[in-house]
């Protein structure tokens, strides 16, 4: 087996809450190759950001974090936090959601990009500044001597998540972790920003780790695809086998549930019921009570993450990629 | 005399706000909805798409006089909706609803699901008894996918979809003619946002409801909507039969948001052939001379840069504001 990148096993987080603990990721295993773009797929609350938080060590002091998480041959969540500040913002990386509170509005964008390389390799101010000027041209941002000495405010948000995207690659990092990175941005900015991940990631040979709730989006930057619900991993495959033939009813329901813009037919089925509370998690596999094909070993049993063919794992006892009269033997 | 078939007949339309330019410089207009021009008629769905800013939402607004206009004609069922004196348009209002996208902000969280369903009736039917009422909100909640006895609850205990639910309840509750659907679906999760549009097209079904939907979401446009209209920085750009805009468009603006619109689909993902779409729209603001997309259009010609054009039939039956059209 090729060396990972990145790996996670028997990976938990809990919360400690009022009312007991809640339980955000459980038992995830996984792992990110070198030069890999992973997409991570699943709707809120199914631990998908969480997950990587935890990985960085930015939860909250209420969370509980359990398991590996094996970088380069260290176990980021036994860290110090010193420690972890070698690792953060230099080979792993992260762009969130809102380009606009990833940015502090107080500073001008040359100080928050400069920064990083300060910090982390000593550069000097010259250096860090051409660096830095060098990096926001390769974004795709015009002019970009004045855009350096501007403010966040002055910019629109697809100009500013390209300054956050410049940030995260300016230090030449193993691995990026994009949680929604175009979700707030307008469809035609959302085009150009993937495709410059696409371009970027290609060209610097870092792994990608993508979280997003948009199939479309994952359809078109991902190399292979993790599926989440209710905290659990429960499906991961390369994309194309995901689209095609998903192993887990969610995965297939998910896919089902979503209209396309590409086709004229008038149809979308939905998924009935909505996704469990993590307070109320149902007995068994949590997608169980809104599963077709469902029985009493699934009310019971957790599944387990389990492979199904080469390179596809999913957490199903009854995976939809193994033959139907097996399935239905199963069920008998 | 009006075509009784058209509910709603929209005549260069123009929304304008004053915006402060700083302190002690006055204010600049600014024209969030530009000379639009449409019919809705009864019973179809016309789709309202663009970018954030483009106006969509403003004209939702306009045609309702929730915002008021600044010029044209809004021609509601034959009669001048500016020019309604307010009892009038008071009771107009019954037959025009509105459905926001934050399902939890649009509903008051001091009020129970009944309150919140009831008052429309209560503001438009108030000769409806008590029980009648309350009978009226139970059966509503049934049509919507809400159990009856969720009556008395308050909105936080809801989730998203269910509280979009609600919504939709208190505005089919008087059965209006014309529905505001003013991105009803974009807060939801992907497998919540099919429900909720399933049984909007079942409710639309039910009551012949004419819907105007609003949204950025292409996939669920086309998925419920007759015909589209595209907005770019206020105007309309294309309009027509929904299968002929997504399947010819005509205008180098939809071309574009079409182009990069996601599909969910690998193989066809890497296929596709973008057109590249350069920076960001302009301030509505500073609009550029000429065509609204001429900064940004891939075809620019000379002539783009003199006035907008006019929209012209395209050879595939819609309208599209471009002179390469027609």
């Amino acid at each position: 087996m090729a060396e990972q990148l990145l790996s996670i096993s028997d990976y938990t987080v809990r919360f400690h809450t009022p009312d007991g603990y809640v339980h955000a990721v459980s038992d995830m295993n996984l792992n990110v190759a070198p030069g890999e773009k992973l997409a991570i797929v699943g709707e809120s609350g199914s631990g998908k950001s969480q997950c990587w938080m935890g990985v960085m060590g930015l939860l909250a002091k209420n969370a509980h974090v359990n398991g590996t998480a094996s970088f380069g041959g260290q176990n980021l969540l036994q860290m110090s936090p010193a420690q972890l500040d070698k690792v953060r913002g230099r080979e792993i990386t992260m762009v969130f959601q809102d380009p606009m509170t990833a940015l502090n509005p107080t500073l001008r964008i040359s100080t928050q990009l400069m920064e990083p390389l300060e910090v982390h390799f000593g550069a000097t101010r010259a250096q860090a500044q051409k660096e830095a000027i060098d990096m926001l041209d390769r974004v795709g941002i015009p002019d970009p001597a004045t855009r350096f000495r501007q403010y966040p405010h002055e910019m629109s948000g697809g100009m500013r998540q390209r300054v956050v995207i410049a940030m995260a690659l300016l230090t030449k990092p193993k691995l990026l972790i994009a949680d929604e990175p175009t979700t707030a941005l307008d469809v035609t900015i959302q085009a150009q920003i993937l495709d410059l991940f696409n371009e970027l990631v290609a060209e610097s040979g870092t792994s990608l780790v993508i979280i997003s709730h948009d199939l479309g989006v994952v359809a078109g930057i991902a190399d292979r695809v993790g599926v989440m619900y209710a905290g659990r991993i429960v499906e991961d495959a390369p994309v194309d086998a995901l689209y095609d033939t998903p192993a887990h009813p969610y995965a297939q329901a998910l896919l089902h549930s979503i209209p396309r813009v590409d086709r004229a037919e008038a149809d979308v089925k939905p998924i009935a019921g909505r996704p469990p509370s993590l307070m109320r998690m149902p007995t068994g596999c949590a997608f169980h009570p809104r599963c077709g094909y469902a029985t009493d070993t699934c009310s019971n049993e957790v599944p387990k993450l389990d492979r199904v063919a080469t390179d596809h794992r999913a957490a199903c006892f009854y995976p939809l990629t193994s033959p139907a009269d097996e399935r239905v033997a199963a069920h008998g | 005399m009006a075509d009784p078939e058209i509910l709603l007949d929209v005549k260069n339309l123009v929304t304008q706000f004053d915006v402060s330019r700083g302190m002690f410089r006055g204010t600049a207009p600014l024209r969030a909805v530009n000379d639009v021009t449409f019919t809705l008629h009864q019973g179809e769905t016309l789709g309202i798409v663009g970018e954030s800013g483009c106006g969509k939402s403003t004209l939702g607004r306009t045609i309702m006089r929730l915002i008021e206009p600044f010029s044209g004609s809004i021609l509601w069922q034959g009669k001048q909706l500016t020019e309604l004196p307010p009892e009038e348009m008071r009771l107009a209002r019954r037959d025009m609803q509105i459905i926001f996208q934050d399902p939890i902000a649009s509903l008051d969280p001091r009020m129970t699901v009944g309150q919140i369903i009831g008052e429309p009736l209560s503001l438009f039917e108030a000769s409806l008894s008590k029980s009648d009422q309350r009978a009226r909100v139970e059966e509503t909640m049934d049509t919507v996918g809400l159990s009856p006895e969720m009556i008395n609850r308050f909105p936080h205990e809801f989730s998203g979809g269910q509280a979009q639910r609600i919504g939709i309840a208190r505005a089919i509750v008087t059965r209006p003619k014309l529905v505001v659907c003013d991105e009803p679906v974009s807060a939801l999760d992907v497998s919540i946002q099919a429900q909720i549009v399933n049984l909007l097209k079942d409710l639309r079904e039910r009551y012949k409801l004419t819907f105007l939907f609003i949204s950025h979401d292409l996939s669920v446009v086309r998925l419920v909507s007759d015909r589209i209209m595209v907005l770019y920085l206020g105007r309309v750009v294309e309009v027509g039969d929904k299968d002929v805009v997504f399947d010819h468009p005509a205008h180098p603006y939809t071309q574009a948001l079409l182009a990069a619109a996601p599909i969910p689909d690998p193989k066809l993902a890497r296929q596709k052939q973008r057109v590249p779409l350069i920076g960001d729209p302009p301030s509505p603001l500073n609009p550029p001379p000429g065509c609204v997309f001429s900064n940004r259009c891939p075809m620019v010609k000379d002539a783009c840069h003199t006035a907008q054009p006019p929209l012209h039939t395209a050879r595939t039956g819609q309208q599209a504001a471009c002179i390469l059209v027609g």
